[in-house]
């Protein structure tokens, strides 16, 4: 087992490098750099252009600006935004703890949601309340989050004369302003998540309640509740996990409209915002960031597999 | 068992009779058996299919319909409030917002089946390439797939779009990148499909017969694996609208004057949230209702047509 879970961890280094090269390519595949960008439109003359591209080393040719790059990776130095000139842990560093906690209320809320009435859509399988669960479900997948997101404040405003501060506060400074700040971008988010969990929930204990173990189950006189609970939903949870992690994983760099509704500052955002301005370091750094998130994520949940299923063992 | 004269039977002869029908009847016949079973099986299904219709009927209509120019300005009724002359009232610019989210129709549509039908079709010869060929090529695709899915849908196609570049009329370059994030899940799904019938004996005898590589991949697997692809491109027509709503919201996406409900969103929507909050209102319903109607038909299809199949 220990041999495995060290593989696996060295097995993520060739994944990120092949990310790397991709993403370090595909952009600069990219018509128009940042320097470009910058002075799009004015008269500024050639060689003040020409010597910032020499500033930021963009006049190099792309081989040795990626053996550069490597070379700094190897350091776990991410360099800096060739937009603002801060350094790139500095310009994650101020927006993660925002992504990470709206992705973790957003997880709590959608699991809250979407166990419960996954099972009771399973078990009441084709009545009125089974339909009504779905259309809740298909509408969670059909509305825009960004769009819930407008309505809860639009309806928090008229009904509640209320609106959720503008400015980002942090959880361990002021709990309340933090919390009203992140509470409705969480449930626009929520809602959709819920939507996906909750169908995988239904259909996965569909299938195993027409397994033979559940009618042994049932013929030995359990109680229902004992028979889903016990015997059905924790086979059938494997995949559900799966599904919450994936994701949770794509909700801390996934977020962008809603952050723009919510006029938040999270990774969304400043992923978008380098990839608008060409900051070929920051992009590289971001995307290399969201994919180790992404792996790692992956490489937990086959360890809560290994944790809760015990016929799972890998080697 | 019973049959359909009412004697009992048993389940062999009912079997019979269903193959009796089978091959007595015509592909049209079946045609209008498979729908009229649909619609009376899966009520949910069927409604999907008449939000849909409904659609598609607002968007081909929209110049009938529209009791406005979508485009005309009106400086005399500015943000009007529904009323019987503007149904959903107007915008900013005194535009009749109700004539503006029939003509979306078309933006919608022409998005969501441009990016669907070109994603799944290069999904779909990615993959059966991918099954039938395997080995190193089966190798560098999939982990090209593998790169790509590991990205939210919507940051591909913000990527894809800073790549291709957006403005009025660059319409093409919105369906292009909704289209890329789109073929490696259809590739993945339709790639596991294809492995199985490349196994089939019919397809070793094909080859023995001498015919090609690209004639077998594309008149003897390929339409083996049409059920999965079908169900794709219906699943994935829900996703394009959605991401061509969020994408023009953002403001990367379809421009100015084209009418679309993600730009309807973007301007006036916001920032006249409590002034005229039908703004925002009409065209997100709009958006929901042609997503939702996709998304209960194509869940529908799913189960009419294969099953096991299981899409999240």
């Amino acid at each position: 087992m220990r041999r495995y879970v060290v593989g696996r961890l060295l097995l993520m280094i060739p994944t990120l490098v092949g990310v790397a090269v991709i993403t370090f390519v595909v952009m600069r595949a990219v018509p128009g750099d940042i320097v470009a960008l910058r002075y799009a439109g004015s008269s500024v003359p050639q060689d003040i252009i020409d010597q910032e591209r020499h500033i930021l080393g963009l006049d190099k040719p792309i081989w040795v600006q990626f053996i550069d790059w490597m070379a700094q990776l190897a350091r776990f130095d991410l360099g800096q935004s060739l937009w603002t000139g801060h350094s790139v842990i500095d310009e994650v560093q101020v927006r993660l703890p925002l992504s990470l906690e709206l992705a973790v209320i957003a997880t709590v809320l959608a699991v809250i949601i979407a166990l419960p009435l996954g099972i009771l859509a399973a078990v009441r399988q084709d009545t009125w309340v089974d339909y009504a669960i779905r259309i809740f479900s298909v509408g969670g997948l059909a509305m825009p989050s960004f769009w819930i997101g407008i309505m809860l404040v639009l309806g928090t405003i008229t009904f509640l004369d209320w609106a959720p501060p503008l400015v980002y506060t942090s959880f361990f400074e002021d709990p309340v302003a933090n919390l009203s700040q992140l509470v409705l971008p969480a449930i626009s988010v929520g809602y959709r998540y819920s939507a996906v969990s909750m169908r995988m929930t239904r259909s996965t204990l569909l299938e195993v309640l027409r397994e033979d173990y559940v009618r042994t189950a049932r013929a030995k006189g359990l109680r229902e509740t004992a028979v889903v609970v016990r015997h059905a939903l924790r086979n059938a949870l494997l995949p559900v996990i799966t599904v919450v992690s994936l994701e949770f994983a794509f909700l801390i760099g996934g977020l962008v409209v809603t952050e723009q509704v919510f006029n938040l500052n999270g990774i969304g955002k400043l992923l978008v915002d380098a990839v608008a301005h060409r900051d070929y370091t920051l992009i590289q750094a971001l995307v290399l960031l969201l994919s180790a998130v992404f792996v790692l994520v992956n490489f937990a949940v086959d360890m809560i597999y290994v944790a809760i299923d015990p016929r799972i063992r890998y080697s | 068992m019973t049959s359909e004269r009412g004697a009992v039977t048993r389940d062999g002869d009912a079997e019979a009779l269903a193959r009796r029908r089978y091959l007595e009847s015509t592909p049209r016949k079946r045609f209008f058996r498979f729908w009229r079973e649909f619609i009376r099986r899966r009520p949910l299904g069927a409604f999907g299919l008449f939000l849909v219709i409904l659609m598609l009927l607002a968007a081909l209509l929209a110049d009938r319909i529209a009791p406005y120019d979508p485009t005309a300005l009106s400086f005399k009724d500015l943000l009007a409030p529904p009323s019987p002359e503007h149904l959903l009232g107007t915008d900013n610019f005194g535009r009749d917002v109700f004539s503006r989210v029939l003509y979306g129709a078309r933006t919608a549509l022409l998005v969501g089946f441009g990016a669907s039908v070109v994603g799944c079709t290069l999904g779909l010869v990615l993959g059966v390439i991918g099954a039938y060929v395997g080995g190193t090529w089966d190798q560098l695709i999939q982990r090209l797939m593998d790169v790509l899915l590991s990205f939210p849908l919507i940051v591909i196609a913000i990527a894809v779009v800073a790549a291709l570049g957006t403005g009025e009329g660059l319409i093409g370059n919105v369906i292009a990148a909704i289209t890329v994030p789109i073929i490696p899940r259809v590739s993945r799904v339709v790639r596991s499909s294809a492995l199985s019938v490349v196994q089939m004996p019919y397809i070793e005898a094909t080859r023995s017969v001498g015919t090609g590589a690209v004639r077998i991949m594309f008149r003897h697997v390929a339409p083996n694996v049409f059920a999965p692809y079908l169900i794709m491109m219906t699943a994935f027509l829900g996703q394009a609208i959605l991401l061509e709503a969020s994408l023009s919201f953002l403001g990367l996406g379809v421009f100015e004057p084209t009418p679309s409900w993600g730009l309807m969103l973007r301007g006036a929507g916001m920032q006249f949230l409590e002034r005229a909050p039908w703004l925002a209102i009409a065209p997100g319903i709009a958006i929901s209702l042609a997503v939702f109607g996709f998304n209960l038909f194509g869940d529908s299809l799913r189960d009419a047509l294969d099953p096991r199949l299981r899409t999240a």
